[in-house]
């Protein structure tokens, strides 16, 4: 499949496939991650990107196929032996400890003196923002304190690669928002390659280097969040990354965005461009923009999304049942794969 | 309005009566019946029996507590009960670990409820009947040395002696054991098991560093189970100890029916209290009810 960027790989996966009572949760996997990348793992639940991401923590063993980390096996290494730390999607923070216990434990486990490893925790805490928290335990925590804990825990190991289960799952909207870019910031500060498993879609293209799309234990594509938008090579990737509209046109199947498609009175007549009369089924007001249900004349429907660009006095351009024609530029419909 | 309806109304606009309702007719079986005798032992401890009427004397004396340190034959039957109840604990702590271990994190839908009926199958049979199959098996012509000459091995001669008591007790005592430490074990999270071999750890120090301190609250429940099921009985060393192994309640079963010194008998049982009171307040310097 597709290689990473010119480097060799951090982590090479080939040949992976895991089989839980009897059906395939991973069916052959081949991936190669780039030293530095931000790489997520995108899909819906079931989709394999969690079994994947726990056969590379240890977690779980692979019936064949190998896991290579910078060109050394790991397929036989039990957990505590991989360079690589996990954050979980339920943070995993050991009760009956202290922050600083917990932030430490890892160190500790690596036999680096007492003295040491409590002054790094202190400093993994307080980069972030919990330095005056060591002494309290994780019952004490917000889900988003715990999430920065958690954190903590696993990035002062300085691993070679940065596992994260759904790690912001649990958090309201606002939160996720602002974990999501100190996340990424985190990673640029730390140059630790993270693999990122989400089934969010804005989480995946708003922080990534790379994505991979998982839809029943395989691959569908691999590509930076703007190709996986622009050009998505299957029906799946297209309407599961965004929202779509697939066309049909002499038997072969395009993508086609619904920002993509301007809205134009009955009447015109737009130079070099696909056109379509349609009628309005729907009308969903988003506040940053609008989204329409249209039928066609030919029997098709079709999504389009409007930004909301007009001025607050004008009155909505167009309502239920309003005709319209429907445009949009010849190289707009991206070709997907049969 | 019928007097059902109003009754339910009144319980829901009162959340404290609904308590009170509750939580009543316990609360008055255990300060009537165990407070209460309680009390009534430890003030009959106090008192004195006429040598030669058999009469109870009421007062306040510590006659009875003073013949007991006086005598060492009590101190030695005193620290034969605490020994064998210490060990009989500490055996059964380390026999229920692996058992519960595997039915807390191992064992299956269909392996569990059997593992489950295995432990509480011998609750179903009579204590009696089991103190006397094991007299069957560790009397000196018994089960044991039967099969001991079977193999060419030396009789042991372990039936009717401390030994005896020891292997026993932790025989009966032990579902008590595994039932808290299964539930401790059930409640730990498995990824908090993943967490710590993700941070480095091989397994023993994962069991030292989370699995034991997050299962201690079960550890010390079972613990309190059978150290004071141990402390407190009495049939066993008569069935199955030889001479000369008696138990604080062998000396207080004898001094109530045989000798009708009940006062003496109230005095002698006061000490497996302070025993276990002692016990409860260092489990609770040790966190062990933190989780409560």
């Amino acid at each position: 499949m597709q290689q990473g960027n010119e480097q060799a790989p951090l982590i090479r996966l080939s040949g992976v496939r895991k089989v839980f009572g009897g059906t395939a949760a991973i069916e052959s996997l081949d991936l190669a991650i780039a030293p530095g990348e931000f790489f997520t793992f995108l899909g819906p639940s079931g989709s394999g990107k969690t079994t994947t991401l726990r056969i590379i923590a240890g977690f779980e063993q692979p019936d064949s196929g190998r896991i290579e980390l910078d060109g050394q096996d790991l397929s036989r290494l039990p957990p505590h032996r991989r360079d690589v730390n996990t954050v979980f999607q339920d943070y995993a923070l050991f009760p009956h400890l202290t922050l600083l216990e917990n932030v430490a434990y890892g160190l500790r486990a690596k036999k680096i003196p007492s003295q040491e490893a409590l002054q790094r925790a202190e400093q993994a805490l307080a980069s972030v923002q919990l330095g005056d928290f060591g002494a309290r335990r994780p019952g004490q925590l917000s889900g988003g304190q715990r999430q920065r804990v958690a954190l903590a825990r696993a990035i002062v190991n300085r691993p070679r690669v940065l596992l994260l289960d759904e790690p912001l799952g649990a958090l309201d909207l606002k939160l996720r928002h602002q974990m999501q870019v100190e996340l990424k910031a985190l990673q640029q500060q730390t140059g630790i390659t993270f693999i990122y498993v989400t089934h969010d879609q804005d989480e995946a293209l708003t922080m990534s280097d790379r994505i991979a799309v998982f839809n029943h234990g395989r691959v569908e594509q691999v590509a930076s969040p703007w190709t996986l938008y622009e050009q998505p090579q299957t029906a799946f990737v297209a309407g599961f990354v965004g929202i779509t509209n697939i066309i049909e046109h002499h038997g072969a199947r395009f993508a086609l965005r619904p920002e993509k498609i301007r809205l134009l009175s009955p009447d015109a007549r737009p130079e070099g461009q696909e056109a379509i009369p349609a009628t309005v089924k729907a009308v969903s007001y988003l506040g940053m923009s609008t989204r329409f249900l249209l039928h066609c004349a030919d029997g098709r429907t079709l999504t389009v999304v409007e930004q909301n660009i007009a001025h607050r006095a004008e009155a909505p351009r167009l309502t239920q049942g309003s005709a319209v024609l429907a445009a949009w530029s010849a190289e707009a419909p991206w070709p997907l794969a049969a | 309005m019928p007097v059902s309806a109003s009754l339910t109304g009144l319980l829901w606009r009162r959340p404290a009566l609904r308590v009170a309702a509750l939580i009543s007719l316990p609360a008055v079986w255990f300060v009537l019946f165990y407070l209460a005798a309680l009390a009534a032992m430890f003030i009959s401890s106090f008192h004195t029996v006429d040598e030669l009427s058999g009469e109870i004397q009421p007062g306040w004396t510590l006659d009875n507590f003073r013949q007991l340190l006086g005598d060492w034959t009590y101190g030695r039957i005193a620290l034969r009960t605490i020994g064998i109840a210490a060990a009989v604990t500490l055996t059964d702590g380390l026999l229920a670990w692996p058992f519960a271990y595997v039915m807390a994190r191992y064992a299956g839908p269909r392996l569990r409820p059997a593992l489950m009926a295995l432990v509480m199958l011998p609750l179903w049979s009579s204590y009696l009947a089991r103190v006397y199959a094991w007299r069957l098996i560790l009397a000196h012509d018994g089960a044991l040395n039967w099969l001991l000459h079977g193999l060419g091995l030396p009789a042991a001669s372990i039936g009717y002696s401390n030994w005896a008591m020891w292997i026993v007790f932790t025989y009966l005592w032990l579902p008590f054991m595994i039932l808290p430490l299964f539930a401790s074990l059930e409640r730990i999270p498995p990824s908090l098991l993943e967490a710590s071999s993700d941070l480095g750890a091989a397994g023993w120090r994962t069991f030292r560093r989370v699995i034991v301190p997050l299962a201690m609250p079960g550890l010390v429940a079972g613990s309190i189970f059978t150290f004071s099921l141990t402390l407190g009985d009495y049939i066993t060393p008569l069935l199955v100890g030889g001479p000369g192994s008696d138990f604080i309640g062998n000396v207080v079963y004898a001094n109530v029916g045989v000798s009708n010194n009940i006062p003496f008998a109230a005095a002698f049982a006061v000490l497996p209290l302070l025993v276990m009171a002692g016990y409860l307040l260092i489990a609770r310097k040790l966190g062990a009810f933190d989780a409560l």
